[in-house]
């Protein structure tokens, strides 16, 4: 029985992870220098298989961390640098206190900086990488572009945030690589492709914000400091973005020569065709903003899509034509009349624009007009799946874009969808409602029986009746499809729990996932109705 | 010398004075005084006399001039010694007249007049007599008091008010000022206003014109003196230009063409400091900044490998109609909807904001939570434990599985075909004769029936009196014999319902043994036969049990029959009787457990006993128990032993039924969890692959239960019909179920006093 006693926790998962505090003091770093170097790093923390056995049998919540991550950070020439800082401020602190001027001029100057060039390169070892990572950075960037200067963060910051959204929108233009815009009553999302990745960005509107309070301070400048990262991210990528709009033209040459199946080519290239157009969407339409409208999302949105557009010259620098302007084919307005109508162009909505941009066609202008009740603007980040709900809408919209004219065949259509749905669900219940039939005709055998012993009960001699038979028609198919469904509930008693239990999970999403579209359904359903007694009523 | 002397010389005459002050009649005391003064002065003797009566003619220019000089002298002079003294001699002369104020007012003028003009006389001596005036006017208060900077409440409770300098008492003057006469004082004295107390003294003093006038002046900000320009004309002294003549004559100092020790120590520290890298040279501003360059340009193979484990975070998902500014109305809340959102936690919520509809886009406002958000997203984004999860991408088809298909494995019951009706309580229990032709049926109504499997016509009631548990026929097919259980009795009943010569034989059963008389009749159990009317029912014999019985059944050759009365408390629950000798006996000494059901084996000497939790399986030969079989499930319901006789099936009220096969284990083989509810009955069908269980849910499943003669392939078990028609009463649906004997038919008894046959 020789040999020393295994000691608890000090092998297996136990020695895998770290605990926050304990990666800290390793690091030798204060918490917020340990965040934002978790942060620049890419380090989160990990939540372990066995969590009381890596705790060392305890319960208690803690944040753990693996043990190579923290020793990966333990190489990085940052943390020199958070050290170097910290000892800055502490010797900028004593100069001040003894008023050395002299001394906190000298510091000042030899303030520690440090970059983050090589933890990018590391992070994003490609441009695709980095590209696949900008969607937060982007929201950041355009949300602080739109603070105002009440020293909640760095003016500098404001400014920098400021020129790297225009820049960027910049380059989506030249790109033309704007796909799909979104009012949502959170802001403006934008999706554009960039080398094939989607980009999404979501821009509030242009409101002062009321900065929340219960966002404490220490977080609030965490905050600053990941939107600090996101913006160097997005700084050193917006250099890079010039090249791809070199290269752009040259990408598309290579597409073709690929050697590919056909079909998979005659999609690509249809789908080609179609971006194709959309990029030309607003080409050759002249554009007018009235001041109402947000003037920044529309210009940038029109001149994705190669329109031109201009705006009062009181409003903002840079308009290019005046409204008197006779070629201006669309104005844009946001009021329910205008004093002053020209005749040769339309007057329409600002959501005309954005619904044209996501349809991938010029819509018809009618329901744009001034005063007109707007039809829905529809998110186009959805895509339905066969079984979804499908607003009438957007059925309407994707008969347009497939070139039909509209009419009331397609949204039937999409009823018939919806009602197969409910048919499969009603499916299950057919077969008890056979046995209740089958129990009915015999409960009326029965009665007769009874009545017929009652009468010779009562001595009375039976009346022999022979009455001719019925029919009984039997639907082929119907009975074929109970059987088989029949079958399956039999086979369905003899999964494994397992088995089962999964199977009734799958089972319940489905049928919530058609409960809710049906609930939908027939909520249209029934405001639709509501709508015509109305029209109804309004006409009589 | 004469400085000193001075002094003593003045302290003296202010002792005098305040001795003087204490004394009531004041004149005569100056006048002594005045005397005293003026041998003083005819001394001559270069002392300053203080009081010293100058001639009459003379006071209107001295006083004239004394206010010309304390003009000129500004403060010092008129401020401090002039005033101070009369401070003095007012706070004297409290009591005194106005009059008499005057004249010691002149009196002090004129003394100083003439100091005046003695200084002028003496010139060397006006500089120091001067300093030493200074000195003595900030010593001034400590003459009269030497209490020194105190608060004075301190002398509140006595009599005197501080000490002099000779360390005696210096007394509060005797009256003290009462409201009355602070408030006639305040009405009738012109002088109030410019009266101010002196706390050190206790005495008021009347201040002057010139006084009051000063502290005007520097009430308003200005200067004391009046004729003070402070705008005059500065004279530019050290200008631009070079004159004749240096500032000072002072030699150059040695440290201005010496190069300094300190100066060098400091910056050879400088350097020192500059060489070892502990101050750094200024930076050179650094141009990268604001530049950007492409980090990517030359691709790194390395580092792609360097950074395997990373998750890239999940991005935001993307937002549907519901958040559009404008969605289709069916997106939007119902009210109902509305208040469940609000009443519903944060957490729990489907969506985290309510669908609005504007009209128009100038509408819209600014999202209050736009901040939050984002903020929530940074905080996921770095606390988040990321974690690959896989996702279940089955179709779930794919999970059923792959079964024969019910209708290849015909002949089974499909449908109901027969109903028997006739009793009016629940149908406990069920028998089909062993030629198939007749069907047994106990109820708690009390009565047993007797039916005509065919045309479903009851043949026979026997009012047994006493709601019926078991009944049970005899599978002997040479005898017609039913055992029928109820309350602590078992019945033997010939229903001569056969052939008569079948009915002989059953009869020749019950009677055979009359002669062999039992030897252990005080037993517990008691053989009686029936007499009378019981015995034209049919009924033959009485088996008394000293408890109440449950199940009654029969050993496959006939002969033998099994009671069961479960009882915790005692050994006495199972019971097997020989019929043909009147013979009962308990085979078990010991109680292991709730009995539940007992059953024969159909072939070998065996006997299953069904306790609540298992099967036990005792060899009757041996007398010994051969096998346990664990069931897995609570309280088991029901049993049945396969006509093979390795297979046996369970019901339990957990829902379970278990199939257990003797030759693998004691374990169940498998479980089948068919049931919603207790199942109550199971049975075995005798010659097809078929077995049945009945369940308080009120349906019968039919399953197809093979079993190979091969030992090594398992038996399969494939469910293929679920029989419904029971109604459901009192929470209990079917009660038992039996096979037909030689027809894949199957019956079953309900709570709902009917017995259905399906085919």
């Amino acid at each position: 029985m020789g040999g020393l006693q295994k000691k608890k926790f000090e092998r297996g998962s136990a020695t895998n992870y770290i605990t926050r505090n304990k990666a800290r003091k390793k690091l030798q770093l204060s918490l917020p220098d340990f965040r934002r170097l978790c942060i620049l790093k890419g380090i989160y923390p990990h939540e372990p298989k066995h969590k009381k056995k890596v705790n060392k049998g305890s319960t208690a919540p803690r944040t753990f961390y693996l043990v190579k991550d923290i020793r990966f950070l333990l190489h990085e020439p940052i943390v020199g640098k958070f050290r170097d800082y910290k000892v800055f401020v502490r010797k900028l602190k004593k100069a001040y206190g003894k008023t050395e001027w002299s001394a906190v001029e000298r510091l000042r100057e030899n303030k520690p900086t440090y970059k983050l060039d090589h933890i990018i390169k590391e992070r994003y070892p490609s441009f695709i990488d980095a590209l696949r990572d900008i969607d937060d950075a982007l929201c950041m960037c355009f949300l602080f572009s739109t603070f105002a200067r009440t020293g909640k963060c760095h003016v500098q910051t404001i400014q920098l945030c400021r020129r790297l959204t225009v820049e960027w929108m910049n380059y989506v233009i030249a790109a033309r690589a704007l796909r799909k815009v979104f009012i949502s009553i959170k802001g403006i999302y934008y999706q554009a492709e960039v080398m094939g990745q989607p980009i999404t960005w979501l821009v509030p509107y242009q409101f002062s914000h009321d900065h929340p309070t219960d966002v404490d301070y220490r977080v609030m400048t965490l905050k600053i400091s990941q939107g600090l990262f996101s913006i160097y991210k997005l700084s050193a990528l917006s250099a890079s973005l010039a090249r791809v709009v070199s290269t752009a033209e040259e990408e598309e040459a290579e597409l073709d020569q690929f050697p590919e199946d056909m079909e998979k080519m005659e999609a690509r290239e249809k789908e080609q065709k179609q971006q194709e157009a959309q990029k030309k969407l607003f080409e050759g339409l002249k554009f007018f903003l009235n001041r109402e409208v947000p003037r920044e999302s529309l210009a940038f949105v029109i001149r994705c899509f190669g329109g031109e557009v201009s705006w009062d010259k009181s409003v903002c620098i840079g308009s290019t034509y005046e409204v008197t302007d006779e070629t201006i084919t669309h104005q844009i307005v946001d009021r329910p009349n205008i004093d002053q109508q020209y005749i040769n162009r339309y007057y329409i909505q600002p959501q005309w624009v954005y619904d044209c941009v996501n349809a991938k066609i010029i819509l018809p202008v009618e329901d744009y007009f001034l005063g007109v009740t707007l039809p829905p603007h529809l998110s186009p980040f959805v895509e339905e799946k066969e079984g979804d709900y499908v607003p009438p809408e957007k059925m309407k919209i994707m008969a347009l874009q497939r070139g039909e004219k509209p009419a009331n065949e397609e949204e039937e259509e999409g009823e018939e969808e919806e009602e197969e749905g409910e048919d499969e669900e009603e499916e299950e219940d057919d077969d008890n409602d056979d046995d209740e039939e089958d129990d009915e005709e015999e409960e009326a055998e029965e009665k007769n029986l009874k009545k017929m012993e009652e009468q010779r009960s009562q001595g009375k001699s039976l009346q022999v009746k022979v009455t001719p038979g019925k029919v009984k028609v039997e639907n082929p198919a119907r009975l074929e499809q109970e059987e088989k469904a029949e079958e399956k509930r039999l086979a369905i008693m003899m999964m494994k729990k397992k088995e089962k239990y999964l199977y009734d999970k799958i089972m319940f999403g489905k049928k919530r996932k058609t409960r809710e579209a049906n609930k939908l359904a027939a909520k249209r359903k029934a405001y639709d109705d509501a709508e015509k007694a109305k029209k109804k009523k309004a006409r009589k | 010398m004469e400085e000193s002397s001075g002094s003593m010389r003045s302290s003296k005459q202010r002792e005098e004075m305040k001795k003087v002050r204490e004394k009531t009649a004041r004149k005569r005391s100056k006048e002594e005084e005045e005397e005293q003064d003026q041998d003083q002065d005819q001394d001559q003797d270069q002392i300053f006399n203080f009081n010293n009566k100058p001639a009459e003619e003379e006071e209107e220019d001295e006083d004239l001039s004394d206010s010309e000089d304390s003009v000129y002298s500004g403060l010092e002079d008129s401020g401090s010694d002039s005033e101070d003294d009369e401070d003095e001699e007012e706070a004297l002369d409290a009591a005194a007249d106005d009059d008499e104020e005057e004249e010691k007012e002149e009196q002090a003028q004129r003394t100083e007049e003439r100091r005046r003009k003695e200084g002028g006389v003496t010139d060397g001596k006006e500089e120091q007599k001067k300093d030493e005036y200074e000195h003595d006017s900030s010593d001034e208060e400590d003459i009269r008091n030497t209490v020194g900077n105190i608060p004075m409440e301190w002398y509140r409770d006595f009599p005197h008010i501080g000490y002099d300098l000779d360390g005696k008492k210096i007394y509060k003057p005797i009256r003290n000022k009462d409201e009355l006469d602070d408030f006639l004082d305040k009405m009738e004295n012109p002088d109030y206003w410019r009266t101010v107390h002196d706390k050190q003294t206790g005495s008021d003093i009347i201040l002057s014109d010139d006084q009051v006038e000063l502290v005007n002046r520097l009430q308003r900000g200005q200067f004391g003196d009046v004729n003070f320009n402070e705008y005059q004309p500065s004279v530019e002294f050290f200008s631009k230009d070079v004159m004749i003549h240096p500032v000072t004559n002072r030699p150059a100092d040695k440290r201005s063409f010496i190069p300094s020790l300190i100066e060098k120590e400091k910056v050879s520290k400088l350097v020192h400091a500059i060489k070892m890298g502990w101050i750094k040279p200024r930076r050179v501003e650094d141009d990268s900044r604001g530049r950007y360059y492409d980090l990517w340009s030359t691709e790194d193979s390395s580092i792609l490998a360097k950074h395997k484990m990373h998750l890239p975070a999940p991005k935001i998902p993307l937002p549907g109609h519901q958040e559009s500014y404008n969605p289709p109305p069916e997106y939007l809340f119902t009210d109902e909807e509305r208040a469940l959102w609000e009443q519903q936690d944060p957490s729990d919520r489907k969506l985290p904001f309510v669908p609005v509809r504007f009209s128009s886009l100038r509408q819209v406002p600014a999202f209050p939570r736009f901040i939050h958000e984002r903020f929530e997203r940074c905080l996921d984004l770095y606390l988040c434990p990321r974690q690959r999860k896989m996702r279940v991408n089955v179709n779930p088809e794919d999970l059923i599985p792959k079964l024969p298909k019910p209708k290849d494995l015909q002949p089974f019951p499909t449908t109901q075909s027969l109903v028997y009706q006739g009793h009016s309580g629940l149908v406990r229990s069920i028998s089909v004769s062993p030629s198939g032709q007749w069907l047994a049926s106990g109820s708690d109504d009390g009565s047993v029936r007797f039916w005509e499997v065919r045309s479903s016509r009851c043949m026979k009631t026997v009012q047994v009196g006493g709601a019926v548990k078991s009944v049970a026929w005899n599978p002997n097919p040479s005898v017609c014999l039913l055992a029928v259980a109820l309350d602590s009795v078992v019945l033997l009943l010939s229903p001569s319902l056969a052939d008569r010569q079948v009915v002989s034989a059953s009869e020749r059963l019950l009677s055979g043994q009359d002669e062999v008389e039992p030897a252990e009749g005080a037993g517990p159990v008691t053989w009686g036969e029936a007499e009378g009317e019981e015995l034209n029912q049919g009924i033959r014999l009485r088996i008394q049990h000293p408890k109440a019985v449950h199940q009654v059944v029969w050993h496959t050759k006939g002969d033998y029959l099994a009671s069961v009365m479960p009882d915790h408390s005692s050994h006495l629950q199972v019971f097997i009787h020989q019929v043909s000798r009147r013979r009962s006996q308990n085979p078990f000494r010991r109680n292991k457990g709730l009995v539940q059901c007992v059953s024969f084996h159909p072939v070998r000497p065996y006997f299953f006993v069904a306790t609540q939790r298992s099967v036990r399986i005792y060899n009757l030969v041996k007398q010994e128990m051969t096998k346990k079989l664990q069931a897995n499930s609570k309280w088991i319901s029901s049993m049945a032993v396969h006509p093979g006789g390795d297979h046996v099936i369970c019901g339990s009220y957990d829902c379970r039924l278990s199939w257990f096969d003797l030759d693998l284990s004691t374990k169940p083989y498998k479980m089948l969890r068919h049931h919603k509810k207790a199942v109550r009955g199971v049975a075995y069908h005798r010659v097809y692959p078929l077995f049945a269980s009945a369940s308080d849910d009120g349906s019968v499943i039919i399953c197809h239960g093979t079993v190979y003669n091969d030992l090594l392939q398992n038996p399969l078990i494939v469910p293929v019909k679920v029989l419904r028609g029971h109604v459901i009463t009192h929470d209990l649906g079917v009660l038992d179920v039996t096979f037909h004997p030689t027809q894949p038919w199957i019956f079953s008894s309900g709570a709902d006093a009917t017995i259905r046959l399906f085919t």
